[in-house]
C-alpha cells in the first residue's frame, strides 16, 4: 500500500475582522496552523499590556526597561510601540476599579484619547474587575475614540446591552464578547449581541482564559469545540476571531508570583513567569485563539517566532 | 482497514447454532463489526479467522510500552483527536538530551538539573522520565561510558538509545537492558538488524525516515518482519513540517483507520530550536497535539512547571473532573484551637491550598463542603459555594463539637460571602483570607501571630 495523506476539508471559515485601520484577524478555514489542510488565514497577532496606573509586582527587567514611563501611559505606549513592535497595544484601566482608585470614566476617556493620538498601533481597551464599572468606562472611551475600530475587552452577560450599544452601535468600535469557558454560553452571548444590532464585523470573542495548570483543560476543550463548531459545522454565530488576555491570568499564579526566597528550588522568578506566559499563549493559539495579550517582551519575541515558524 | 459485517460473516462457520448467543452467524457478525461483542463467543471459528478478526478489530493505535519495574510506561493507544470526544489516555513522556560528545561537566550538570526537577502536583509525581542518549562520536566505548554515567546519575530516567549503528546499538542495549530502554534508530538501511535486536530484547523501537511517505513504507517493511512495538518520527527539521507529520500520522491512524501509522510519535524539540523558551513553546504545542515522547535540551523548574501542569490538564478525563471527598481535614498537628479554613472540593484547588497550608507550617483544619467539584469562583457563580453549603458542612462534619474556634477563613475571591455565611452561622465570625493560595503562608502566620499576642 502507498501512503495517502489525510486531508480534512471543512465547510466553514472564520470571519475576517479588521482591528484599527488595517490589522486583520481571522480568515482561516482550517484548524490552527493546519496549513496542510488549507488556508490558515491571517497570522495570529500579539498585543502588549499597558496600565493606567503604576503597576505593582511586574517583572523586574520589564520595570527597568520601562523606567519612569510607567507613570505615564502615553510615554509607556510610545515606548512599547517603538521598542517591541507588537501588533497592537492593550490599554488596561486597572485604576478604574472601585477598590483601586476608582478612576472616573471621563478620566479614562481622556487617557485613552491621548494614547491613541500618540501611537499608530490599534488599541484594545480593557477594563477593571468590575463589570458594572466597565460598562460606564467603555461607553465614555468608545465615544472619545469613535469610529476608530478599536476593540473593547469585554462585554459580558451582565453588561452586554450597555457595552454593545455604546461600543458597537453608537461609536463604531469592536465589542469583545466574553463568556465563561463554555461553548453554549459563548454562542448565546454572540447571538444576543447580534440581536442587539451589533454587526459581526464589529465583534470578537473571548470564551474565557486561564493559566496552564489552572482549569486550562477546560479552556482548551472549549476552544477546540468552538473552532470545530465554526469550521466543521459551519456555525456562523461562532465564526468570530478569538482574543485572549493571557497575561491577565498568568502573572498572578504561584508559578509566576512566588519569589525565589519563597521557593528557592524553583529558581529565577522572572524566567518562570515568562515560561508560564509563553506556554499558556502557545497552548491557546494552537487551539484557536487569533490574538493574545502579553506582558513580557521576551514572551512576545518567542511567541512571535513560534507563530512565524508555523506559518511562513 | 476495518472489516464490515459481511467481511466477518464470510469468516464464520455459518452453522447458525446460536451458541454465541445470537440467532444467526450473520447477526453475530454484524455485532462484531460494531465492536459490541468478543470474537471468542463463537467456539467454532478457525484459528486463521480468529487472527484475521483480532487484527481487524484491534484499536486503531497500538499501545506500546517501555521501561521496567515501577518505571514502566505506556504510550499510544489513543482513540480520539480531541479530548472532549472521549479522553486522551497515555500522557506524553519528557526526555532530556545527552550526547557522547558533550564535555564531562556538561553531562554532570545536566544530570544534576534533571534530578532536581522532582515534585508532586495534585498527587502525581513529576520528573523527567527519559534520558535521550545520542551516539554522535561513532565510538562504542565513548557511547557506553555516557550510558553508564547517565544510568548511574539519573536513576529515575529510562534510557533512550539513539544510534543508527546496529553494532553500537547492541552493546548499548546490553549496557542498560534491565531498565527497558527505547531503541531509537531503525531506518531504511539498518532496519532488519534493528528489528532483530528489538525483538530479542523486547524493546520499543524508534523508527525514522525522511518524510511521511518514506516512513510509511518503512513501517510496512518492519510490520512484515512481524514487529509492532514502534515509535515513529520523521527526520523533518522544521517545526512546520514536524507539526504536519505528527498531526497526519495521528489522523492516518484514527481517521483513515490505517494502522500502518497506528503508533505513537516522538518529537525532538531540541533539534527544532536551540533557545530554551522556544523549545518550551514547541513542547507545549506537541503536548496538545499529539506527540508521545518529547525531547528537550535540558530541564529546570521554569520549563517543568508549565509543561508538566499542561500535560496533567490535557490528560485528565473530561468526563470526570478530579474531586476530593468532602470533610474536615487535619493539616499538620492541628488541635481544637488551630485555625479553620474553608475551600471547595475541586481537587486542583484543594491540593494547591492544602500544599500552601503545609508550607506555612501552621497546623490547621480545612473544611471541604459539597461545592459540586468546582473551583472557588466557578462554584460560587454556580451557587454551590454559599453560606448554606458551608453551614451545612459545619453541621455535617460536627465542626462545632470537634473545634473550639468559632472563626472560619474563606478564600479572598469570595469575600462577598462573608455576610451570607455569618447569617447562616450566627455564632461564627468570618475572616476573609488571601486571594491567591500562594499568599496563605504569610496570611496564616500573621493570623496566628495576632491570636497569640
Ligand atoms: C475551568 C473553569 C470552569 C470549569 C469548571 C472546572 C472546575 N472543576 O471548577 C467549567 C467549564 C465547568 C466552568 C463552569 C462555569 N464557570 Co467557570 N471558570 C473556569 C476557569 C477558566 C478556571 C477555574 C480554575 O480552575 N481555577 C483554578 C483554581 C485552583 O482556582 P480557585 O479554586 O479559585 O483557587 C485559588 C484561590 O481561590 C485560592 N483559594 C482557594 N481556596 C482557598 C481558601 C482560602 C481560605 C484561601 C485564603 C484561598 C483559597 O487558592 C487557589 C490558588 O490561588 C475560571 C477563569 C479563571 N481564569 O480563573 C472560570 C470562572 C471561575 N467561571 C466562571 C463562571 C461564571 C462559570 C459558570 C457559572 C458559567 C455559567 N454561567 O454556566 C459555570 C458554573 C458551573 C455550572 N453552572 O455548571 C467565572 C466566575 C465569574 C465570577 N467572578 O463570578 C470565571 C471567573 C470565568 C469568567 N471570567 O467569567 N468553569
Ligand atoms: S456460535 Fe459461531 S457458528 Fe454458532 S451461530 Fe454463533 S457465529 Fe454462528
Amino acid at each position: 500500500m502507498t501512503y495517502k495523506k489525510p486531508v480534512q476539508k471543512l465547510a466553514g471559515k472564520i470571519r475576517e475582522i479588521t482591528l484599527g485601520e488595517n490589522l486583520k484577524l481571522g480568515g482561516e478555514s482550517v484548524l490552527p496552523f493546519y496549513s496542510f489542510d488549507g488556508d490558515t488565514g491571517h497570522k495570529p497577532v500579539i498585543g502588549m499590556e499597558i496600565w493606567d496606573v503604576h503597576p505593582e509586582n511586574w517583572p523586574t527587567t520589564v520595570m527597568e526597561e520601562l523606567g519612569d514611563r510607567v507613570r505615564n501611559p502615553v510615554e509607556w505606549a510610545k515606548f512599547c510601540e517603538e521598542k517591541y513592535k507588537p501588533d497592537f497595544l492593550c490599554l488596561r484601566f486597572v485604576g478604574a476599579n472601585p477598590d483601586m482608585g476608582d478612576r472616573t470614566p471621563e478620566e479614562c476617556a481622556q487617557i485613552a484619547k491621548e494614547v491613541a493620538e500618540a501611537v499608530t498601533l490599534p488599541l484594545v481597551i480593557a477594563g477593571c474587575d468590575s463589570n458594572e464599572k466597565n460598562g460606564k468606562i467603555f461607553t465614555k472611551v468608545a465615544e472619545a475614540l469613535a469610529d476608530k475600530n478599536f476593540a473593547f475587552l469585554s462585554a459580558v452577560e451582565s453588561n452586554y446591552k450597555e457595552v454593545g450599544a455604546a461600543v458597537g452601535l453608537a461609536y463604531g468600535n469592536i465589542v469583545v464578547a466574553e463568556s465563561s469557558v463554555d461553548l453554549n454560553l459563548a454562542k448565546q452571548l454572540n447571538i444576543l449581541l447580534m440581536q442587539l444590532g451589533v454587526k459581526p464585523e464589529k465583534m470578537l470573542m473571548n470564551p474565557g482564559c486561564s493559566a496552564v495548570g489552572y482549569g486550562y483543560e477546560y479552556v482548551i476543550t472549549t476552544l477546540d469545540r468552538i473552532r470545530l463548531a465554526a469550521l466543521d459545522q459551519n456555525d456562523a454565530t461562532l465564526q468570530l476571531p478569538i482574543i485572549m488576555p493571557v497575561s491577565f491570568e498568568t502573572w498572578k499564579v504561584k508559578e509566576s508570583a512566588a519569589s525565589v526566597e519563597d521557593v528557592p528550588e524553583w529558581g529565577d522568578q522572572e524566567e518562570r513567569g515568562i515560561a508560564m506566559e509563553i506556554s499558556t499563549s502557545v497552548g491557546i493559539l494552537a487551539a484557536g485563539a487569533n490574538a493574545v495579550v502579553l506582558r513580557h517582551p521576551r514572551s512576545l519575541e518567542v511567541v512571535r517566532e513560534f507563530i512565524n515558524s508555523l506559518i511562513q | 482497514m476495518a472489516l464490515t459485517g459481511m467481511d466477518i460473516y464470510k469468516l464464520l462457520p455459518k452453522k447458525n447454532c446460536k451458541e454465541c448467543g445470537f440467532p444467526t452467524c450473520l447477526a453475530f457478525a454484524m455485532k462484531l463489526a460494531q465492536g459490541g461483542v468478543e470474537a471468542e463467543k463463537c467456539p467454532y471459528m478457525s484459528e486463521d479467522a480468529k487472527t484475521r478478526l483480532s487484527e481487524a478489530t484491534a484499536p486503531p493505535m497500538r499501545t506500546v510500552r517501555f521501561g521496567a519495574g515501577d518505571r514502566c510506561y505506556t504510550l499510544g493507544g489513543e482513540t480520539v483527536l480531541f479530548r472532549h470526544e472521549k479522553t486522551f489516555v497515555n500522557r506524553p513522556r519528557f526526555a532530556v538530551a545527552f550526547s557522547d560528545t558533550m564535555s564531562n561537566e556538561e553531562i554532570q550538570s545536566k544530570i544534576e538539573r534533571m534530578n532536581k526537577v522532582d515534585y508532586i502536583r495534585i498527587s502525581e509525581e513529576m520528573y523527567v522520565e527519559i534520558a535521550a542518549l545520542e551516539c554522535k562520536s561513532g565510538n562504542k566505548d565513548t557511547f557506553l561510558s555516557l550510558i553508564k554515567r547517565v544510568k548511574d546519575g539519573c536513576k529515575k530516567a529510562v534510557p533512550m538509545i539513539i544510534t543508527s549503528d546496529p553494532e553500537i546499538a547492541r552493546a548499548a542495549v546490553e549496557e542498560c537492558r534491565e531498565s527497558g530502554p527505547i531503541l531509537f534508530g531503525a531506518d531504511e538501511q539498518n532496519y532488519e538488524a534493528m528489528v532483530n535486536l528489538a525483538k530479542q530484547y523486547n524493546l520499543l523501537l524508534g523508527v525514522t525516515a525522511l518524510d511521511q511517505e518514506k516512513l510509511y513504507d518503512l513501517v510496512q517493511k518492519i510490520q512484515n518482519l512481524g514487529y509492532r512495538e514502534l515509535l515513529l518520527s520523521t527526520g523533518s527539521t522544521a517545526l512546520k513540517q514536524v507539526f504536519d507529520d505528527v498531526v497526519n500520522i495521528r489522523r492516518t491512524a484514527l481517521v483513515s483507520q490505517d494502522r500502518t501509522f497506528g503508533y505513537p510519535t516522538a518529537v525532538f524539540a531540541h533539534k527544532l530550536a536551540k533557545e530554551k523558551m522556544m523549545q518550551l513553546a514547541i513542547a507545549t504545542l506537541f503536548v496538545e497535539k499529539y506527540a508521545s515522547v518529547i525531547v528537550l535540551d535540558d530541564i529546570d523548574y521554569s520549563l517543568a512547571l508549565p509543561l508538566f501542569a499542561l500535560r496533567q490538564n490535557i490528560y485528565t478525563d473530561p468526563q470526570r473532573p478530579m474531586r476530593v471527598e468532602q470533610g474536615l481535614y487535619r493539616i499538620g498537628s492541628a488541635d481544637e484551637n488551630s485555625p479553620l479554613l474553608v475551600t471547595v472540593d475541586f481537587a486542583l484547588t484543594y491540593f494547591i491550598v492544602s500544599g500552601e497550608v503545609e508550607r506555612s507550617k501552621v497546623p490547621a483544619w480545612m473544611l471541604i463542603p459539597d461545592a459540586g467539584g468546582y473551583s472557588v469562583l466557578t462554584a460560587w457563580a454556580a451557587g454551590k459555594f454559599s453560606g448554606k453549603t458551608i453551614a451545612r458542612a459545619v453541621k455535617e462534619f460536627a465542626v462545632e463539637e470537634k473545634l473550639k474556634t468559632r472563626e472560619i477563613i474563606i478564600p479572598g475571591k469570595v469575600a462577598v460571602l462573608k455576610a451570607d455565611i455569618e447569617d447562616e452561622l450566627p455564632s461564627w465570625k468570618v475572616v476573609v483570607g488571601a486571594e491567591e493560595a500562594a499568599l496563605l503562608p504569610k496570611f496564616l502566620r500573621d493570623y496566628t501571630g495576632k491570636k497569640v499576642s
